[in-house]
């Protein structure tokens, strides 16, 4: 059977708990239960046709049941991905599938071989994700359009059944029905019902809009999840860091090659007393006289590459604009953004030593090393001459106990030097790193003694261009207009009906009952008319008073 | 009839919802994580060796390309140095190219290392990182193998042996 046909002549969807126009029960409760409003007693198209393998997916995806077990799951998916450090928390130099077995044993092992280690980024995660959304549109779906269709078909008149199975119901017995009933629908349309009246009924309703709000509501969660799905669609979403030296030209990753920045200065100010305000002597005191930071800055020119981009050529550039970078002040052009967020100071830049004799402590000229482009031989005149013969910008002695560098930084930098004097026409080899001299083949004539440090600050900027922020504010704003939608209004009903010569008064809100019940009771003042009585109040008074009969 | 209706829009709708879960689940995992795919057009560069010739990379079509980031520090990027320098000469002649990319360290350094090790392939240096950059390479050594028609075939991270290094160069030959 596909279609049921009520008594009143409606025809309803094969499912529906209650006829969508006279509201008498179809299907056989217990006679004196409640009706269960959700929904409208509407067929759930999902629980209407169960026979194609696409009606089954659909089913399953329908179910409220699923839709909160996928979301459980994820939850406590989330809640393991906090017992070990994600994977950008741990060391960069470690090997992660090594470093979680060192550091946790087995669980660690098992932590990293199911994907917990980088779990946003784990197929099954984002899997999940996608599972809930889905869930969400079918959800959405399958109860939105029967609701829609009930709360559209519902009619003024309804089947004695429906009346006295809400939660509200009342029966009164008065001499004049036309003048109750008409005193009754000016009191409601001033209430701002809107009222339909049908053979002397009436039906008045009044936020009907706040049924929506949950279905706006996950449209909004939906276009943002659209939001977020989009950003792994390539160029959509610019997430990059670059350091910076002052007065160096770089090229800004991300932008494909179109885009240097170069750093002039790179400028950190703290609170000093005597200089800022007195108000903030207080806390400078309590922290320390320049301890407390009160401005990160990069002032930056940028430049667009004019011409053809091949990378590596000396690129031509066209200076765009020159900017102070700080922090939460991005420098903004071509929908990318810099920003501020980290910084080295004092990195070396050119080192200086002086030959010297080490005996009369005579200096016979001074070398200045760039540490990042150093020369192979430094001629001092009057046959002094150095050579470099290694250079070692992050020194440190590897496993064999030789020295070697540890990165391209020169952050302790070191030199083998071969010293020519004409006294010493061979040449002395000596080692110097900081704060330390070897002399591996003997007693030296001539020393390199450190004579100056120059250094220069470093600036970390994340460079940011992200075209899905607005997709995620569109639904985020959606999201938080259905939750309000359907928070602070409420769907409120109240049937009233004549039945036998008597006047038959129900009433129903899909939340906040006080409220309606205060309608009510303002709606009545003074009438003579019978209050409808809360029904399901009345039950659990019984059932506390021990008498429990008739259960919902 | 209605119900056939209601079938066609339920597959519909599944399908477009599988259609954006298929693709997050395909950008995600099965595209290259590197700003140069398999498949594609390896992005062009020049730059300059340790003799101050320039190298294109668009000026070695018809051959095959041997491409290597590394830079001195890397013990594992030394590790496969002396492999490739013995297998050069001999598919140079079958004409695939190596290509050493040193990550913008001093020349003087770069110099010495080629010294130490008899290197006679070309160097060049990324002083500004820009061809780093254009390739999205991120730890080294990272190999790129680049057929005849300038297409990327492969991306190699991490060390190789000389085998390794053997079949690579054999599967670029032109």
């Amino acid at each position: 059977m596909e279609q049921v046909k009520c008594e009143c002549g409606h025809v309803n969807p094969h499912g529906t708990v209650f006829c969508e126009s006279c509201g008498k029960p179809l299907e056989e409760q217990g006679e004196k239960s409640l009706l269960d409003m959700r929904y409208e007693g509407s067929a759930r198209r999902s629980q209407t046709y169960k026979r194609t393998i696409v009606d089954q997916i659909w089913a399953f995806f329908s179910s409220v049941k699923v839709g909160v077990a996928l979301i459980v799951i994820t939850l406590i998916a989330s809640v393991i991905g906090t017992i070990f450090p994600q994977e950008m928390y741990i060391p960069p130099n470690v090997n992660p599938a090594d470093y979680y077995e060192e550091q946790y044993g087995w669980a660690g092992k098992l932590y990293y071989e199911l994907g917990f280690n980088n779990l946003y980024g784990s197929w099954w995660y984002i899997l999940l994700i996608a599972l809930i959304g889905v869930s969400l549109v079918i959800c959405s779906l399958d109860r939105v359009v029967p609701l829609y269709r009930a709360l559209k078909r519902q009619g003024v008149k309804r089947h004695p059944h429906f009346l006295e199975r809400q939660r509200l119901f009342g029966v009164s017995r008065i001499s004049d029905m036309d003048q109750a009933v008409a005193l009754l629908k000016e009191r409601l349309a001033k209430q701002r019902y809107r009222v339909r009246e049908e053979d002397g009924h009436l039906l008045a309703e009044k936020g009907r809009f706040s049924r929506w709000g949950p279905y706006v509501n996950h449209v909004g969660l939906i276009i943002f999840l659209i939001g977020a799905m989009l950003r792994s669609v390539p160029g959509m979403y610019i997430d990059e860091v670059m350091w910076v030296r002052e007065g160096e030209t770089k090229e800004i990753p991300g932008t494909n090659g179109q885009y240097f920045l170069k750093s002039e200065k790179f400028i950190f100010d703290t609170y000093k007393k005597g200089e800022d305000n007195e108000v903030f002597n207080a806390a400078i005191d309590r922290v320390g006289d320049g301890m407390i930071a009160e401005n990160y800055q990069t002032n930056v020119v940028l430049y667009k590459r004019v011409g053809p981009t091949v990378a590596g050529a000396k690129p031509e550039l066209e200076k765009v604009k020159e900017y102070p970078i700080r922090v939460n002040e991005p420098l903004k052009f071509d929908h990318y953004a810099l920003y501020q967020v980290d910084f080295r100071l004092n990195e070396p830049k050119t080192m200086s030593f002086q030959l010297t004799d080490k005996q009369s402590g005579k200096t016979l000229g001074t070398v200045a090393i760039d540490l990042y482009d150093p020369k192979e031989t430094y001629n001092l005149g009057n046959g002094y001459r150095v050579e470099l013969l290694s250079y070692f910008p992050d020194f440190e002695f590897d496993e064999d106990g030789n020295p070697s560098t540890k990165s391209r930084v020169p952050n302790n930098p070191a030199f083998v030097f071969k010293m020519y004097a004409p006294d010493r026409p061979e040449g002395e080899v000596s080692f110097v790193a900081i704060q330390q001299t070897l002399e591996p083949f003997g007693d030296n004539k001539y020393k390199m003694a450190f004579a100056e440090l120059e250094t220069r600050n470093v600036s970390g900027l994340t460079v940011r261009r992200d075209f899905t922020l607005w997709i995620l504010g569109v639904g985020g704003a959606i999201f938080m207009f259905g939750l309000v939608q359907g928070m602070y209004w409420n769907h409120r009903r109240i049937w009233v009906q004549r039945v036998n010569g008597e006047l038959w008064i129900a009433a129903h809100t899909n939340k906040n009952w006080f409220g309606l019940k205060k309608e009510l009771h303002r709606l009545l003042d003074g009438t003579g008319l019978t209050m409808p009585a809360d029904r399901l109040e009345e039950r659990k008074q019984a059932g506390q008073g021990g008498q429990a009969h008739g259960t919902a | 009839m209605k119900k056939q209706q209601r079938l066609v829009m339920r597959t519909v709708i599944l399908l477009l919802l599988l259609a954006a879960l298929g693709y997050t689940i395909y950008a995600n995992f099965f595209t290259e994580k590197t700003a140069v795919a398999v498949g594609s057009t390896a992005p062009d560069f020049v730059l300059s060796d340790l003799e101050g010739r320039e190298h294109r990379l668009s000026d070695y079509r018809g051959k095959g390309v041997f491409l290597n980031f590394w830079g001195t520090w890397c013990k594992p990027c030394e590790r496969e140095m002396p492999y490739m320098n013995e297998l050069y000469p001999i598919y140079q002649k079958q004409g695939v190219e190596i290509l050493a990319v040193n990550v913008g360290e001093p020349k003087l350094n770069v110099e010495k290392f080629a010294e130490r090790f008899g290197l006679t392939f070309p160097i060049v240096i990324d002083r500004q990182d820009q061809v780093l950059n254009a390739y999205g390479v991120g730890p080294l050594p990272t190999t790129f193998l680049i057929d005849k028609n300038g297409k990327v075939k492969k991306i190699i991270t991490g060390t190789m042996t000389k085998e390794d290094i053997k079949q690579h160069l054999e599967s670029i030959k032109p």
